[in-house]
């Protein structure tokens, strides 16, 4: 079963014309890693929280078209039917946190869904030791820092086991080496579990390292898919949407213009296999 | 010699916590330096920047701007001399309109009416804000969000400017305009004191990188030196910019920026 579908969907929020998303039409396959940028305002989380049933039922407007999520309609089925199936991660990790530790926090998905204590206990652990949070178990959420809320919050989500991720900009208020650590999380929850993951993000050099797959989006449309190192070596097109090209093809970029590099990169490791 | 901004053994201990959020940092700044503040998250820099508006006052150790102790003035006579823009707009906006919230810092320095009006002119201008000069803060963007924030502070005309974390979360273009905005209070003379995890924000404007790590100054020299020690790009969780990698990679002058390392190839290849 497809994880998602997305048919001729627009959106325009109450008392605007405006289509936010603006009839996009897209599938994601089982297992893919794939990951939506585009400037501030060009509907990337207005198309994720569709993709999950926020809206139309907790945030409504005007629709067209339609989602499927393995196969459920999100505009008929409500977004806690769709919890097990895709998980998703907002930007602002205050907005999912509730509980007075972070261990509640993340006992709170699976117990929700029956889970067994047992089997609880072993996904808080292996979520904790995910995003490296193991001392901080039995802390309250909200006296950790900025990055350590974002990591309980991606932990949370995890412990509901879904078989679909989407994380919107999940990175923003993490230090690069925690930025690093959330790619490498995702990374290994599709590579060992085969969970299919769409990504909403900013940053693209880790973009072209990890994800399979790229959607640039502008004005509420797809304007490009295609993989990273294609789709992230168009360095004047990124520019010119107001997304920030990867630093290695910026870099590469300005070589290549000027005849001194044979190609222009998106990560280190094709800058290092680049042989002229 | 004493510096424009004094820290001396600053430690400093947040309440119901068992380890120090500081622990003895001593640095000195001078006026128009631009330095940023690196080290991952919870390593202490928040709490230090707290120190230089007297948000926080030291629990041991001293914090003097130009030469006066932070705690012989009150939060409101230190935002004369230091500006601190926080991390989320959110946070600071409170008025109904950009002017106003623009106008609030200058009527409560008591600044005359017509000086502010002539100062609100110039800042919108300068952060490109003045297409909305009526309009709710909470309606803008979040990168016009982030330079409301900033213009409501260099309206007063600070002489040192805190900036925690003035890209995150902004897209491309927003982030292009930050760091204009920034080179040019740099260039104006401004001692600015950047907080960021935005490497390339680094690479292109700071002058001097200090490294926090667990309450303590682990390292402090140039952007280059800093990145260039791999050692410590790891101990303090950064991340070198891709360009310095390259130029290691191609065996040219190291170089921090695309621009640079550009410049380098073709002289290295010469």
């Amino acid at each position: 079963m497809i994880p998602l579908t997305v048919r001729d969907f627009s959106f325009s929020y109450p008392h605007t014309d405006r289509r936010i998303v603006n009839d996009v039409s897209f599938d994601v396959h089982e297992g893919e890693f794939v990951s939506i940028v585009g400037p501030s305002g060009c509907g990337k989380s207005t198309l994720c929280y569709a993709c999950n049933g926020i809206i139309p039922h907790t945030i409504s407007g005007t629709l067209g078209g339609n989602i499927e999520v393995f196969g459920k309609d999100t505009a008929t089925h409500e977004p806690h039917e769709l919890s097990a199936e895709i998980g998703i991660i907002l930007q602002n990790p205050e907005t999912q946190l509730f509980a007075m530790t972070v261990e509640e926090e993340l006992a709170f998905g699976p117990e929700n869904l029956g889970i067994e204590p047992c089997e609880i206990e072993r996904r808080i652990d292996w979520a904790l030791s995910i995003v490296r949070m193991e001392r901080y178990r039995e802390t309250f959420p909200f006296h950790l820092s900025g990055g350590q809320k974002q990591r309980v919050a991606i932990a949370a989500t995890l412990t509901m086991m879904p078989r679909a991720l989407i994380l919107d900009e999940p990175t923003s208020q993490l230090d690069p080496k925690g930025k690093r650590e959330v790619f490498d999380v995702i990374k290994r929850l599709h590579d060992e579990e085969g969970m299919t993951i769409m990504l909403i993000e900013h940053e693209t050099d880790l973009i072209a390292e990890y994800a399979e797959r790229v959607m640039v989006m502008d004005a509420g449309r797809i304007i490009m898919d295609g993989v990273p190192r294609e789709v992230l070596s168009k360095v004047e097109f990124l520019h010119k949407v107001g997304v920030r090209p990867p630093e290695v093809a910026e870099a590469t970029f300005r070589l290549h213009r000027e005849g001194l590099v044979p190609a222009v990169c998106t990560t280190m490791h094709e800058a290092r296999e680049m042989i002229w | 010699m004493v510096s424009f901004i004094e820290i001396e053994s600053v430690s400093y201990r947040y309440e119901e916590t068992n380890h120090d959020a500081l622990s003895g940092v001593s640095l000195g700044i001078e006026r128009g330096e631009c330095v940023a503040l690196l080290g991952p998250n919870g390593s202490g820099k928040t709490t230090l920047i707290k120190h230089l508006n007297g948000l926080l006052k030291p629990q041991t150790g001293r914090v003097a701007i130009n030469g006066v102790s932070t705690r012989e003035r009150t939060i409101a006579q230190l935002a004369r001399t230091v500006g601190y823009v926080f991390q989320n707009p959110d946070h600071m906006i409170f008025a109904d309109s950009v002017e106003e919230e623009v106008s609030f810092g200058p009527r409560n320095l008591g600044m005359a009416k017509d000086d502010i009006r002539r100062r609100v002119d110039e800042v919108l201008a300068f952060t490109a804000l003045a297409p909305y000069r009526e309009t709710h803060p909470m309606s803008l963007s979040g990168g016009e969000k982030q330079r409301l924030a900033l213009a409501a502070i260099i309206v007063s005309n600070p002489e040192i400017l805190i900036l925690d974390e003035p890209t995150t979360g902004l897209d491309y273009k927003s982030v292009q305009s930050m760091v204009h905005l920034v080179t040019r209070l740099k260039n104006e003379g401004k001692t600015i004191i950047l907080v960021t995890h935005d490497m390339s924000l680094v690479s292109r404007i700071a002058t001097r990188a200090v490294v926090m790590l667990d309450g303590s100054v682990v390292a402090d020299g140039t952007p280059l030196a800093i990145f260039s020690d791999k050692e410590l790009v790891e101990r303090a969780y950064l991340e070198q910019p891709p360009a310095l990698a390259l130029s290691a990679l191609w065996g040219v002058a190291p170089s921090m920026t695309p621009e640079s390392l550009a410049r380098a190839f073709r002289e290295g290849r010469r």
